[in-house]
């Protein structure tokens, strides 16, 4: 298959703006500035291309929420906070492939007619976020940031900003929060980012995979990148592939690909011949799947949703017949809970309850009823905080003692 | 004892200010300048960047506590940060912590008395695919092993 976002991935100094522009990148750019941004913003629309870090949310639609009317200043953000637990396709798109992002952004900012993007990078990514820099530089010196880019008239400042260790600046109004100087708390919506953003002003927070797809969609056209993926899933995804099998890494398909084609043919079949257990399809908030429910699913919005989980970021972590349920679930409690950012009392109480209970559980202390207990507080914490953190955990915890009760009864201790 | 920019970090700071529409937004950056020039940020970075900021000290306080990756106390030379969740803990992460626990004589959260050593288990560090690993200051070292480890701490004396 065509690649559009790794295709460069294997290529030699694939980060220099050299190599990229030797693949034809930065051409869109011409075809960008002779279009009108709304025209933009349509052809974006028409390609069915989806946010890709987890929401899923439809890319034009968002930008065409931002109003134009108003005489306030427009942002763009890209969200390379990148730390769901089983994903890490962004990181490699900032160290191998950075000018693509940035060509994204160019496209994205024309189009919601934004003179300022700031890239918002997780603090640990140091060597992504050098990449980064050098690959701004580059792109500076060639033109292609700054005053009137090309002789367009068009002007575009972009910002690296280094977060500093949370999870949850990657939720789209944390991120505003933190960029703003401030602990990462959800914000209320509405307003949405859209039209009340960065600095009270209107702006569009996209994932670094949404606008990587960007280049391509502007040079081939929407109906092009439809010819990838399912009719309701256009395009190609990055799926970052952990846990128990032969060959982890990334993996770019197009949407509806088998997943259990994924795990046996390009990830090399299970570790050590072992059988398969479960699977996490869209990183550790998703609902965990059964082997049996894995082996039938497909990777794509609708596919995932019809197996009773979600597309997420596309972390799939694979788990074979030697996982223990319990231990991965209060790993996963424990993560919840420390990420949680305290605001909201569901959240901050119920990540730390469900961490506690499942931690006596493992120690062989768990009592009758803790099983219901858990199940009372994820159902005390779904849908009903600022932001989905609380049902990230909610989430697993259903699923698992749904899917897994027999190992998590087995565990507690007799009555 | 007080706390003050070098000249050059003075410089950046007023490079990295023009670049938000509000002095506040210039948080994050300025105290990942101070940390690098201090290596931890104690009351009195705190109080000089609120000044530079033009914030109360308390608005520091709460960006400092809340981010994991400021130290609220010195940390040594070489700081491992072993990633603990799922995915490399499917790969076997605990025998990493457990590993440099023996070799580096520190405990879990600690440094070593000479201050060459600091070890912390920290949350997913978007390594996946290579885990287990663990970020040694600024660098991953992924697809770990007891050999490797060992190879890693003897670069080091």
């Amino acid at each position: 298959m065509e690649k559009i976002l790794t295709k460069n991935f294997e290529l030699k100094n694939s980060h220099t703006v050299e190599v990229y522009e030797s693949t034809g990148g930065y051409r869109s750019l011409k075809k960008l500035f002779a279009m009108q941004p709304n025209d933009v913003i349509e052809e974006v629309k028409k390609s069915g291309l989806r946010g890709r870090g987890g929401a899923g949310f439809p890319t034009g639609m968002k930008w065409s929420f931002v109003p134009q009317n108003i005489p306030k200043p427009k942002y763009l953000c890209v969200n390379a906070d990148e730390s769901e637990p089983g994903t890490f396709k962004d990181r490699y798109i900032m160290e191998l492939d950075p000018h693509r992002m940035i060509e994204g952004i160019i496209i994205c900012s024309y189009a919601i007619r934004a003179n300022t993007a700031y890239i918002y990078i997780r603090g640990e990514f140091v060597f992504p976020k050098q990449r980064i820099d050098a690959a701004l530089a580059e792109a500076y010196k060639k033109g292609y940031l700054g005053k009137n880019i090309l002789g367009s008239g068009y002007d575009l400042e972009v910002y690296v900003h280094r977060g500093a260790g949370a999870y949850i600046c990657g939720e789209e109004t944390a991120l505003m929060e933190s960029l703003e100087g401030k602990r990462g708390w959800p914000r209320l919506k509405p307003p949405f980012p859209a039209v009340v953003g960065l600095f009270g002003c209107p702006t569009v927070i996209n994932n670094v995979e949404t606008v990587s797809a960007l280049p391509y969609i502007m040079e081939n056209g929407a109906d092009a990148y439809k010819k990838f993926g399912t009719e309701k899933s256009p395009g190609t995804k990055m799926f970052s592939v952990s846990g128990h099998v032969n060959k982890p890494g990334n993996y770019e398909l197009p949407l509806g690909y088998p997943l259990k084609k994924l795990i046996y043919e390009d990830c090399g079949g299970m570790k050590d011949g072992k059988a398969l257990k479960a699977v996490i399809p869209g990183g550790s908030s998703v609902p965990v799947l059964t082997a049996a429910e894995a082996e039938e699913a497909t990777l794509d919005y609708e596919g995932l949703q019809a197996k009773g989980s979600m597309l997420g970021s596309g972390g799939v972590i694979v788990m074979d017949e030697t996982t223990d349920m319990v231990k991965a679930l209060t790993n996963l409690a424990h993560f919840y809970s420390h990420e949680s950012c305290g605001q909201c009392s569901p959240c901050r109480e119920g990540t730390g309850w469900s961490h506690k209970i499942l931690k006596r559980i493992v120690a062989g202390e768990g009592r009758q009823g803790d099983l219901d207990q858990l199940l009372a507080i994820a159902d005390n914490m779904m849908g009903k905080t600022i932001c989905v953190l609380a049902d990230a955990l909610a989430m697993p915890i259903q699923s698992y003692l749904k899917k897994f009760r027999k190992e998590f009864e087995s565990y507690l201790c007799q009555p | 004892m007080a706390f003050e920019f070098t000249a050059e970090n003075k410089k950046k700071f007023e490079e990295v200010v023009k670049r938000y529409p509000q002095r506040r937004a210039a948080m994050l950056p300025t105290l990942w300048l101070a940390q690098e020039q201090h290596g931890w940020i104690s009351p009195e970075v705190m109080e000089y960047v609120a000044k530079l900021l033009e914030l109360t000290p308390a608005k520091v306080y709460e960006v400092v506590t809340f981010y994991t990756m400021f130290n609220l106390k010195p940390v040594g030379e070489y700081h491992f940060q072993v990633c603990r969740t799922l995915s490399c803990q499917l790969c076997g992460a605990e025998g990493i912590t457990e590993h440099l626990k023996k070799k580096l004589e520190v405990p879990l959260g600690g440094t070593s008395a000479d201050g060459k050593y600091s070890l912390s288990e920290v949350e997913c560090l978007g390594s996946c695919g290579t885990g287990p690993m663990l970020q040694l200051n600024d660098e991953y070292h992924e697809n770990l092993t007891a050999e490797k480890l060992d190879a890693l701490i003897g670069s080091l004396k």
